[in-house]
């Protein structure tokens, strides 16, 4: 592994009993760099997504990562939350906020694991307690801002529209300061006006340093947004690539047209 | 024109109503409700099935004796009307509810609002209360102490599953077990070794505690009523422990002449001890409290909401599945060891008897029925739980009866419990809020 890459995938495979979800994948996320997943439905991108966050155990195959600094090392069979304490975050394709909590405590959630008070310092109220629970405070508030949430953080987390409850789970992700961030379908249900703001903020958190790999089905998206693109069909990689040659491939365009007429 | 004449029906069928128009609103949810007359027509059902069923104990008298039969027709109109008006208040209610038509605001808000608005009422209320906890040995009786005692004991306990199930969302029905532990930790210490109570306190607290893990460690993949089956389970396996293991704990016979908490030498009569005893509680009480709402504001309190909220995500969150459940049970079964010693010293004797499944179910009811993760629910439905029955001796033998009735109300009218949770709110500068139009 070279010292541009953050993540490594190689012969990544999982069933579920009879169903090959994944077969054989390889992938590579470089520093700074956004990767686009994209494939029709049910073609395992998800399922690539859980695996790397260690949700399902892969059968076999390598999942490396490189920390900034760091030396690369294997992620395979580790906790989900040892994966995100490493510094790898992710969104949900179907929301997963803590809905009887407030925006900012929702982001107070991702500071988990980089903050240390325990049951001690939490009832006597230490002094050291007291100080990082105020830092953790700013620093969500400061994630808020940046995803353009900061006027809300004392509103229920499901009294928000849907769009900015989107933008609140990357806000809560970023709490946990990644180094990668997997966003699975960010654009998901939004319009275009939306679109567009999650475009300019995708772009923002990459120029932070963050390296991102997305699932997303909205292509003008994911062609203006990404530096390379890997297509999934059926659990086979079938292309790789820059936007331009990917959209010009076409076992990718049979994958999401099906055969030509006159082929 | 045969278009528009197809189209004609339907429009008029959902605007006009009853000749007048409504917004769209409200007229959906007329459309909702059933009719009136169909209401009744119901209602009529349920008195007559109710007149059928009670007509055996309620007309019927066989006198063995006289070797008569005596029919007692009024009562059946009794029942029957009785049975009408209180199905028709239901649904009266239920429609209410629904259609949220209620213009005064919730109490609980106003409460919270009248509280906000001026600071120092929440001073003078609380300087109140504490008067009032500090006096209240010496204005009543020592029955009344005695019955506040255990009702204070109960909001202990309250508190305590609160933390299980409030705020971790891990329903646990084997709660006495950790109550029972710490009672027999200070009966047996007292009874061998005459291990005195305040140094059996902490002890009772940490065997719970360390109980609370022992217990967690096999139920960390249980969810729901998997979780709720297998800590029912181990409260009766306490019990039944501690009911068959004679050489230890003396079986059902249990233990007696535990010592009253030390009395500094002073000698004090049942009323001092009670007395006493009432101050400790209050002190305990106070103690929970503040733990509990420091804790529920904090790093753990968080990780315990956001793994009742949402496991997967709360792992991805880089929170410690394991862990975090691991310490919501042991910080909640120390509170009932707390319980336990303190029980063990109230009353001096202590059985198996005391730690049946029906001490888990108030404790759970107290929680529920209070308010889930709501501090102040708790202390209020303990309140109501226990001192009801002890004031209304008189309908004893409907205590259940009016005890199931509460449950179903509250589930019905207000699941949230009495007194709903609320979160903390942060204060910020103003001026770091601009941010970003919503």
């Amino acid at each position: 592994m070279d010292g541009d890459q953050v993540l490594q995938v190689r012969g990544l495979t999982m069933d579920f009993g009879g169903l090959r979800a994944l077969a054989e994948v390889d992938l590579d996320v470089g520093r700074n760099e956004i990767v686009a997943l994209i494939g029709p439905n049910g073609a395992g991108k998800t399922t690539f997504f859980n695996c790397i966050t260690s949700v399902h155990d892969p059968d076999r195959g390598d999942m490396i990562i490189q920390p900034p600094g760091k030396a690369p090392q294997r992620i395979n069979g580790l906790k989900p939350n040892a994966v995100t304490e490493l510094g790898i975050a992710r969104t949900f394709q179907n929301i997963r906020l803590f809905k009887d909590m407030t925006v900012l405590e929702n982001v107070m959630v991702g500071r988990h694991c980089r903050t240390r008070a325990g049951i001690a310092g939490a009832i006597f109220s230490t002094k050291q307690a007291r100080a990082e629970e105020r830092a953790c405070m700013d620093f969500a508030f400061s994630m808020l801002a940046k995803v353009g949430l900061g006027n809300r953080a004392d509103e229920k987390a499901s009294e928000l529209p849907y769009g900015a409850q989107r933008r609140l789970e990357i806000a809560r992700a970023l709490a946990t300061e990644p180094f990668l961030l997997l966003l699975d379908e960010p654009a998901a249900g939004m319009n275009p006006s939306e679109t567009d703001e999650m475009d300019r903020l995708v772009s923002r958190i990459r120029e932070e340093g963050v390296s991102i790999l997305l699932i997303e089905h909205d292509m003008k998206l994911v062609m203006s947004i990404s530096d390379r693109i890997y297509v999934l069909d059926y659990g086979n990689l079938i292309a790789s690539g820059t936007p331009q040659e990917v959209a010009g491939n076409s076992r990718v365009i049979k994958a999401y047209l099906g055969e030509s007429f006159d082929a | 024109m045969p278009i528009k004449h197809e189209n004609a029906p339907s429009i008029g069928k959902t605007a006009s109503c009853d000749g007048y128009s409504l917004p769209a609103s409200r007229r959906n949810l007329r459309d909702r409700l059933p009719k009136t007359g169909f209401n009744t027509l119901k209602s009529l059902g349920i008195a007559l099935w109710f007149m059928f069923l009670t007509f055996p104990i309620m007309v019927i008298k066989v006198s063995p004796l006289e070797k008569t039969i005596e029919w007692r027709w009024s009562r059946l109109v009794y029942v029957g009307a009785g049975a009408f008006s209180l199905s028709m208040l239901w649904r009266f209610l239920i429609y209410r509810m629904e259609a949220g038509t209620s213009f005064k605001k919730p109490l609980q808000e106003r409460l919270s609002l009248f509280f906000q608005r001026k600071k120092s009422r929440k001073a003078t209320a609380l300087a109140a209360a504490f008067i009032f906890a500090a006096l209240f040995p010496f204005i009543f009786s020592t029955y009344q102490t005695s019955i506040m005692i255990s009702a204070l004991m109960y909001v202990m306990l309250g508190l305590g599953l609160n933390i299980v199930v409030g705020l971790a969302g891990l329903l646990d029905l084997g709660y006495v077990a950790f109550y029972a532990a710490g009672a027999y930790c200070y009966a047996l210490l007292n009874h061998h070794f005459g291990v005195g109570f305040w140094t059996a306190l902490p002890l009772a607290g940490a065997i719970a505690a360390v109980m609370g893990i022992f217990l967690g460690f096999p139920v960390l993949r249980l969810r729901g009523d998997y979780l709720a089956i297998v800590t029912l389970g181990f409260g009766e396996i306490i019990r039944l422990v501690l009911e068959n293991w004679n050489e230890f704990s003396f079986g059902p016979s249990g233990i007696a002449g535990i010592d009253r908490p030390w009395d500094f030498g002073l000698g004090f009569t049942l009323r001092g001890h009670t007395i006493y005893l009432f101050y400790i509680v209050c002190l305990l009480v106070l103690l929970t409290m503040v733990v509990v709402s420091r804790l529920r504001n904090s790093r753990i309190g968080r990780a315990w909401i956001a793994l009742r909220e949402d496991e997967i995500a709360c792992e991805a969150m880089g929170i410690d599945k394991t862990r975090t459940k691991l310490t919501a049970f042991a910080l909640g079964a120390t509170w009932a060891g707390f319980g336990g010693c303190l029980l063990a010293a109230k009353t001096t004797f202590i059985n198996p008897a005391s730690f049946t499944f029906m001490e888990s179910a108030i404790i759970l009811s107290i929680v529920v029925l209070g308010g889930m993760g709501s501090i102040s629910g708790v202390i209020l439905g303990a309140f109501i739980l226990i001192l009801m029955p002890e004031y209304l001796r008189a309908f004893s033998e409907y205590r259940m009866l009016a005890f199931g009735a509460a449950m179903v109300i509250i589930m019905v009218f207000r699941p949230q419990g009495l007194i709903s949770a609320t979160r903390k709110r942060y204060e910020f500068p103003e001026e770091k809020r601009e941010g970003e139009k919503p």
